[in-house]
């Protein structure tokens, strides 16, 4: 019959505004969907409606959700060196990075004028970023890392949007939050909680220390 | 099984089809001795000839890809080159032609009298390389606009912002005070200009020779005439971005159809060149920003076809190969559900079935997010494998204000949306759209391709077989494990609208089945390796040569022409995007229909425009 399928369609888009109005008698109509009750609005089980009423509810990101990097420091409150910056301006991050968006000035003694593991400057332009997350895969240090938070206007791109050192350092504690399997990962391969070289050096003085304690006995 | 294996020497077909190309052209055909190279070079007068030859009596019918290389200050001496790749449709590897030419005065004869669907290819080599074809019909720049100054992939032209060859720049470490671009060199001391020139008296050559030509005898400034020329795009709703046609009318039936590209054009190939060979990845995800992953495959085939040149090379583990097929399917019926939805869109149905569509594709990119970190610029795949393994769990934690946090098991999630959530979205989007009387009234018979018609303007993808042509590369030339997967390739027959829409439904409910097997593969390997060879090379030794890679793409086949002159950076770059050479057809499809229907034609082709213009 001529129109029949038209009518068919239409039993579909019926089928959605009914099952819409089912899920919200379910929760009880409320407004914004419930944390309990977001998995099954926003998953695999929904039928009715799917949408999600940005910025009253927000979609929490995967662990693995990259955006604009920024550079792991050592606890503002860790007892040996509070605040220190993990990254050793080994330029791999500035190498890998497919729209050469990061500048660094390695670090130098200013007596002697030799190179130091730790950067001078850092920047980030994050209108040039790509979100890639090379960076992050490929440094040797796990010093930088691929940020959660997306919520970055501003009004002035000319001022605003050239990241320095300072507004790219984070907490360790903060990788912590945000990617907790990840950042237990990553300490395992390197063997403890704290920086490669902390731990190294740590290891070093253990060592020197029980070979003390040897020949003094 | 190895002792049914003929041990006598058996000639290929291509070994074959080079003799016989040599037998029959001999002193205007020689093998392409060059280390890691393949093919025949062919001399340009003999060019048409031997194109006609090779398509007629050889069998290799189908243009796969023409593309152009400069070989600046290379060894074998400065020449432009044009190679391009046939294949025979009943399968099998390209037989590759090339022909040379002085960087001078490069002119080539054109191949559009044997396949037409060189047109537009050839228009690109002479709008970015600068090599004239000589006997083409409409020989003008098509990415850029006319009256531009230089050919953008000439290793000697410079872009404005240039700073140097190839990265990694020198100036970001270790002394990299920052500055930003347009500051560092306001109107570029690198921008060339031609002589004499004076912005006063500029006056755009592009719009000019557009209306020139088009109206076939139509003057546009003399109305006494029912022929009128139209504008549609380039902001047009259903152009699916900033893509323009230029339509000569007469009446409301379409009398001739010229597209007109490159508003989004950014270079993408000499980018490409700079780069180094790992940095191209995340600059694929932007081509066709629907299908970052499968765009990823493409060209980790490509790349891993040139690894496979060297001595050391692993090539990828089982279990990066099932990740990969895993995520391609899963695009292939996000990109066709969401060009069923743009289809409609297009004809009217104003945006429900598209909103169906994208529900899915949420639940897709959540996937995607979870696994490779973004949801649309993916980044995934890797020369050897992928980035990461699949995680055990899709789960978020709550770090900005309002968060709302999901948890689900991996595999769990993956057999819910392949086994039931999606064929039931399949179904749905068959129910709501196939019988319905203004679809089929306003598809069947509308925007006809014929077979041959299809095959000589190198169509590919879901346009290719909507006309009778089973040619799909997953078969025909395969990679990855799709050897090991049963699937049947999807084909029509009518090459109309109608059956580009049901073969897109029809190619779903094969990538059904392909992931149905997939995840027991998955399942199998836990645990396995994701990556061959060593992790952590953000630089790896590509040894010099070329290579095509090529993968089904939803949209049609992509290829990756790379050449490596043994350098971190590729020699030359090119992508054959889909999206671009369909649209060599449009006007065939178009002409004597009616104006309306123009955009659901372009719509069933399917076409994203950071791939036409790269």
């Amino acid at each position: 019959m001529y129109g029949s399928g038209i009518v068919r369609g239409l039993g579909v888009t019926l089928k959605h505004f009914v099952n819409t109005y089912l899920e919200d008698i379910r929760w009880g109509f409320r407004r914004h969907v419930p944390d309990e009750a977001f998995p099954l609005r926003q998953g695999l089980e929904t039928r009715g409606i799917f949408t999600v009423e940005y910025p009253d509810e927000k979609i929490a990101t995967p662990e693995r959700f990259r955006f604009i990097p920024f550079l792991v420091v050592d606890n503002y409150d860790h007892p040996e060196r509070p605040g220190h910056d993990w990254c050793t301006s080994c330029g791999i991050c500035a190498k890998a990075c497919p729209p050469q968006c990061i500048w660094i000035v390695r670090g130098t003694n200013p007596e002697t004028g030799r190179p130091v593991p730790e950067p001078a400057e850092f920047y980030i332009d994050i209108d040039i970023c790509m979100n890639c997350g090379f960076c992050a895969e490929f440094c040797p240090f796990d010093a930088i890392k691929m940020d959660h938070d997306y919520e970055l206007a501003s009004y002035d791109r000319t001022s605003a949007h050239i990241f320095n050192k300072q507004r790219l350092s984070k907490e360790f504690r903060y990788w912590q939050s945000i990617a907790p399997t990840r950042a237990a990962e990553e300490a395992q391969a390197r063997g403890g909680w704290e920086h490669k070289d902390v731990l190294k050096q740590r290891e070093k003085e253990a060592r020197a220390q029980a070979k003390a304690s040897e020949s003094g006995s | 099984m190895t002792e049914h294996v003929q041990v006598a020497e058996t000639v290929t077909p291509l070994e074959d089809a080079i003799n016989r190309l040599e037998a029959r052209f001999a002193g205007a055909v020689r093998r392409d001795d060059r280390e890691g190279y393949s093919g025949v070079i062919v001399d340009p007068g003999k060019l048409v000839e031997v194109a006609t030859f090779v398509r007629d009596t050889l069998g290799f019918s189908y243009l796969s890809s023409a593309t152009a290389v400069d070989y600046l200050g290379k060894s074998e001496g400065d020449h432009l080159e044009m190679v391009y790749h046939t294949y025979n449709l009943q399968g099998g590897p390209a037989l590759v032609l090339k022909t040379q030419t002085p960087r001078g005065e490069a002119t080539l004869p054109s191949l559009v009298g044997v396949w037409p669907g060189a047109n537009f290819q050839e228009r690109e080599a002479w709008d970015l390389m600068g090599i004239r074809f000589a006997g083409h019909p409409n020989l003008k720049r098509i990415l850029m606009w006319e009256g531009f100054h230089g050919h953008p992939l000439r290793k000697d032209w410079r872009e404005a912002y240039y700073e140097q060859d190839t990265k990694p720049f020198d100036s970001r470490w270790p002394e990299g005070h920052v500055s930003r671009a347009e500051e560092h060199n306001p109107y570029g001391k690198n921008v060339t200009y031609p002589a004499g020139f004076t912005l006063d008296d500029y006056e755009s050559q592009a719009e000019k020779a557009l209306y020139e030509d088009v109206p076939m005898g139509v003057h546009v400034t003399d109305m006494a005439t029912d022929r009128v020329v139209v504008s549609m795009g380039p902001q047009h709703p259903s152009t699916h971005g900033v893509f323009r046609m230029v339509v000569a009318l007469d009446g409301e039936t379409i009398v001739a159809l010229e597209p007109v590209m490159g508003y989004l054009h950014r270079n993408h190939e000499k980018i490409g060149e700079r780069n180094t060979f790992l940095h191209n990845m995340p600059f694929t995800d932007r081509l066709d920003y629907f299908c970052s992953m499968s765009n990823n495959l493409g060209y980790a085939v490509a790349v891993e076809k040139l690894l496979a040149l060297g001595k050391r090379w692993d090539p990828p583990t089982y279990r990066a190969e099932a990740i990969r097929v895993l995520m391609v399917e899963l695009t292939r019926i996000l990109n066709h559900l969401v060009a069923i939805g743009f289809l409609l869109n297009d004809l009217g149905a104003y945006f429900t079935p598209l909103m169906y569509a994208i529900i899915e594709r949420e639940l897709i990119l959540d996937f995607f997010e979870a696994v490779s970190g973004s949801r649309m610029m993916c980044n995934y795949m890797r020369f050897g494998g992928v980035a990461y393994d699949l995680p055990e769990r899709i789960q978020s934690t709550a770090a900005l204000v309002n968060d709302r946090v999901r948890d689900f098991d991996t595999m769990h999630y993956l057999r819910a949306l392949i086994n039931d959530r999606l064929p039931r979205a399949i179904d749905q989007t068959n129910d709501l759209l196939t019988t319905n009387e203004i679809i089929t009234n306003r598809c069947i018979g509308v925007g006809v391709l014929t077979r041959e018609d299809a095959i000589a303007y190198s169509a590919a993808g879901p346009v290719l077989r909507a006309s009778g042509v089973p040619y799909d590369v997953r078969r025909a030339e395969p990679y990855s494990i799709y050897p090991d997967l049963e699937f049947d390739v999807a084909v029509r027959y009518h090459g109309d609208i109608y059956d580009r829409y049901l073969i897109r439904l029809d190619e779903m409910r094969q990538s059904i089945r392909i992931l149905k097997q997939v995840l027991p593969i998955l399942e199998e390997t836990r645990g396995q390796p994701f990556f061959a060879g060593r992790g952590g090379q953000y630089n790896p030794r590509i040894p010099a040569g070329e290579a095509y890679g090529r993968a089904e793409n939803p949209k049609g086949e992509l290829g990756y022409y790379v050449v490596s002159d043994g350098g971190q950076n590729p020699w030359r770059y090119h992508v054959r995007s889909p999206s671009f050479i369909n649209l060599t057809a449009l006007e065939q499809m178009c002409k004597g229909h009616k104006v309306a229907d123009v955009v659901g034609i372009l719509g069933s082709i399917d076409i994203v425009l950071g791939e036409v213009d790269r």
